[in-house]
């Protein structure tokens, strides 16, 4: 790719400008469908654009006593982070130019530096909510990342490749992952939901609890750019766990040219709502666990079941079996 | 970790009225409150001595939005039974009828906020959407959604026309269902069950030690219910059977509270049916004789007591209200001991706390244990001072 073209798709698309868009746009999906789900209007399209508007141009403060630039550069850090994680997750063709051996690793690690950046936020800001948030946000932390990565490695051991791209290629033929490693689905669908802090999994932010968890002291634009990295992470990770298990943009039987990028990029789109779709239902059909059933709950049943997954799948492999 | 105090309330996003505890927590263990209840003193006890039966009346009901129509029907009971006034078997059953379709709107508002309170943000709207046809029901009796100015000494104030008498059986058969629907789900979704299990313990013994009331000593199986021990209105005539739960958890009181609905909705059905012929009020004096009385009524939150006492004139000479809420407040800091920092709002919550209405102010020396009253003048000395020390005013 030349170098415009390169700058194009970091900034514009499917880079930077489009990935904010779709995020705002998730957001969006996701308010509405949960207020479908509750029998409620739910916002109108725009609402999003007119809530990051507005919190940006709400009084910024700093609480007194907190490092102020570590304080201002965490939600920077927070979007940087996941903007990058997107670069590297197949959006039009099942390839993205910036792949390479090793990006599914640091996606992976790219994505559970917002729940740690929540964590140092809430810590610093010495408000005592947001104190007893970032520490169940770390206690969290340990519990879903472990089966969500176990979760991701499951296609990478199929596929004998640690790039998404070559995943997602692999995936060419229509045989998706989803079919051979259901369990690996279900589990990277349960972790992605308790990294997004997300119902039943919103134990850092409890509201009745501890109002607003580890953001609790955080204003303005601060917030503005905290929320859309999370609206982000929200798009991203439904992106990376289409790419590895349901084909990311791949249509089977097109493979070249115009016709298969628009196609690729359609049912990209339709695939990232649809995991959305996913984890709208499980936030509208459950209520919030407790951190320590939360814990007991994480170690004896879903990072079981993810071993189970990982064990299948290197049988699978050891066998030939795609 | 060492103990760490953190405050919650008087402001708290958990929190619809203020109220303060100060809960002190080992990591994400309870270890123990302390509870201030009263922020919001109105002084309605007084202010009632000032007006005659009828605006006492109106003012008697704002005590509480929820379970307005508990308190002037509890008002009205009391300062009838002194006049020796007949109230017409008619006007028994319309207030039957408002009183047990307040129950469901408390009922149903109270499980909205219970499963806000874990997070279960679903099951809230559910509910809050069906109690709006109990306020429809109510509108169109009285004209009001909240304050229904039913009462009036004597009687009722409004009348149920037939097609509203339809109206309201066909509006129970959608409830029935929901009310079905409800206890489905709260007995059988797992992270509800998680949450609420064995959580907010509270034994029999410690229930009646404590003096815990309504669902709350309910669902420690305690099977205390005013309208089967001490009827009033037409309880007699329309037997209410007692639902009470052996869990002695949140739980527990969620479900009695949810099949209490389901009672609700079947005594409403029943007096809607055979609701008697002939006035609905009749003429009461101005004044009262000299008296006093204890008037009891099961509100939604348990039992509701007004002592009334009268002085011959057309006024009260002394009025006292014990608001449920007030005798459950024990339990609370009982039952939260030794639970997570998560389970305080529901195990709050469940027992329905109406704050505001529960403010009143006894001064008493907890050394010798005895109580004592202000007079206006060392309540004026008092706020002076407080304001000069505290405020620098």
């Amino acid at each position: 790719m030349e170098p415009y073209g390169f700058l194009v798709y970091l900034l514009v698309f499917p880079g930077l400008g489009f990935l904010v868009t779709f995020a705002l746009f998730g957001e969006w999906f996701d308010r509405k469908l949960t207020a479908r789900m509750q029998s409620r209007m739910g916002p109108p399209w725009f609402q999003p654009w007119a809530d990051f508007v507005k919190l940006l141009s709400k009084e910024d403060i700093t609480p007194e006593g907190v490092p102020r630039r570590l304080y201002a550069s965490v939600p920077l850090f927070a979007f940087a982070a996941v903007a990058s994680a997107f670069l590297y997750v197949p959006v039009v063709f099942p390839t993205s130019p910036f792949a390479f051996q090793g990006d599914l690793v640091l996606v992976l690690y790219l994505l559970s530096l917002p729940p740690i950046l929540t964590f140092l936020l809430g810590w610093t800001s010495g408000n005592l909510f947001a104190r007893v948030g970032a520490i169940r946000a770390v206690s969290q932390l340990f519990v879903y990342e472990v089966p969500f990565f176990i979760a991701a490695f499951g296609p990478a051991i199929a596929t004998g490749s640690w790039s998404i791209s070559d995943i997602a290629s692999a995936q060419r033929s229509g045989l998706w992952f989803l079919f051979l490693q259901p369990l690996g689905f279900g589990v990277g669908l349960i972790g992605l939901q308790a990294k997004l802090e997300r119902t039943p999994f919103d134990i850092p932010g409890a509201e009745t609890e501890i109002v607003g968890g580890p953001i609790t002291e955080l204003t303005g634009r601060k917030l503005a750019i905290f929320h859309l990295a999370m609206d982000m992470a929200l798009v991203t990770g439904a992106a990376l766990l289409v790419a590895l298990f349901l084909g990311g943009p791949t249509v089977p039987g097109v493979n070249e040219g115009l016709a298969a990028g628009a196609l690729g990029f359609l049912v990209f789109l339709a695939k990232v709502l649809f995991v959305v779709f996913l984890l709208t239902a499980l936030k509208t059909a459950l209520g919030r666990l407790r951190i320590d059933q939360l814990v007991r709950w994480g170690w004896t049943v879903l990072t079981p079941l993810a071993l189970v997954q990982l064990a299948v799948a290197l049988v699978m492999a050891a066998g030939g079996i795609p | 970790m060492a103990e760490v105090e953190i405050p919650i309330g008087p402001q708290h996003p958990a929190l619809k009225e203020p109220v303060n505890f100060r809960v002190f927590v080992d990591g994400e263990r309870v270890v123990r409150l302390d509870l201030d209840v009263s922020y919001n003193h109105r002084g309605i006890e007084k202010a009632a001595e000032a007006r005659d039966f009828p605006r006492a009346l109106y003012l008697i009901e704002r005590i509480c939005g929820i379970c307005s129509h508990a308190h002037a029907t509890n008002f009205v009971k009391g300062i009838e039974t002194i006049m020796g006034v007949n109230v017409p078997r008619r006007a028994r059953y319309l207030r039957v009828i408002v009183g047990e379709l307040e129950r469901i709107h408390s009922h149903l508002l109270w499980l909205g906020v219970a499963a806000h309170e874990i997070g279960f943000n679903t099951l809230f709207m559910y509910t809050w959407r069906d109690r709006e046809i109990v306020q429809d029901i109510l509108e169109a009796i009285s004209g009001n959604r909240v304050n229904y100015g039913v009462n009036t000494l004597g009687g009722v104030r409004r009348d149920l026309t037939d097609g509203l008498r339809a109206r309201i059986l066909e509006d129970v058969r959608t409830l029935e269902a929901r009310s079905r629907y409800y206890l489905d789900v709260l007995t059988q979704e797992e992270t509800f069950l998680v949450r609420t299990r064995r959580v907010g313990f509270l034994s029999r013994e410690r229930a009646e030690a404590l003096g815990a009331v309504g669902p709350t000593s309910r669902a420690s199986g305690i099977p205390f219910d005013i309208r089967r021990v001490d009827p009033y209105e037409a309880y007699e005539e329309l037997p209410v059977e007692v639902i009470t739960a052996s869990t002695c958890d949140v739980l527990g009181r969620t479900v009695v509270r949810a099949r209490e609905i389901s009672e609700s909705l079947r005594i409403i059905r029943e007096a809607v049916e055979n609701l008697p012929g002939g006035p609905i009020s009749v003429p009461a004096p101005r004044a009262a004789p000299k008296g006093e009385v204890v008037s009891r009524y099961e509100a939604p939150r348990g039992e509701l007591i007004h002592y009334i006492r009268t002085n011959g004139t057309d006024k009260v000479d002394r009025l006292d209200a014990r608001t449920p809420t007030l005798a459950n407040w024990p339990s609370v800091v009982d039952a939260m001991v030794g639970h997570y920092l998560a389970d305080i709002p529901v195990v709050v919550s469940a027992i329905d706390p109406c704050l505001s209405c529960t403010s009143r102010i006894t001064v008493c020396d907890l050394g010798d244990r005895t109580k004592s009253v202000l007079t206006w003048d060392d309540l004026r000395d008092h706020g002076i001072r407080f304001y000069r020390e505290r405020r620098g005013v």
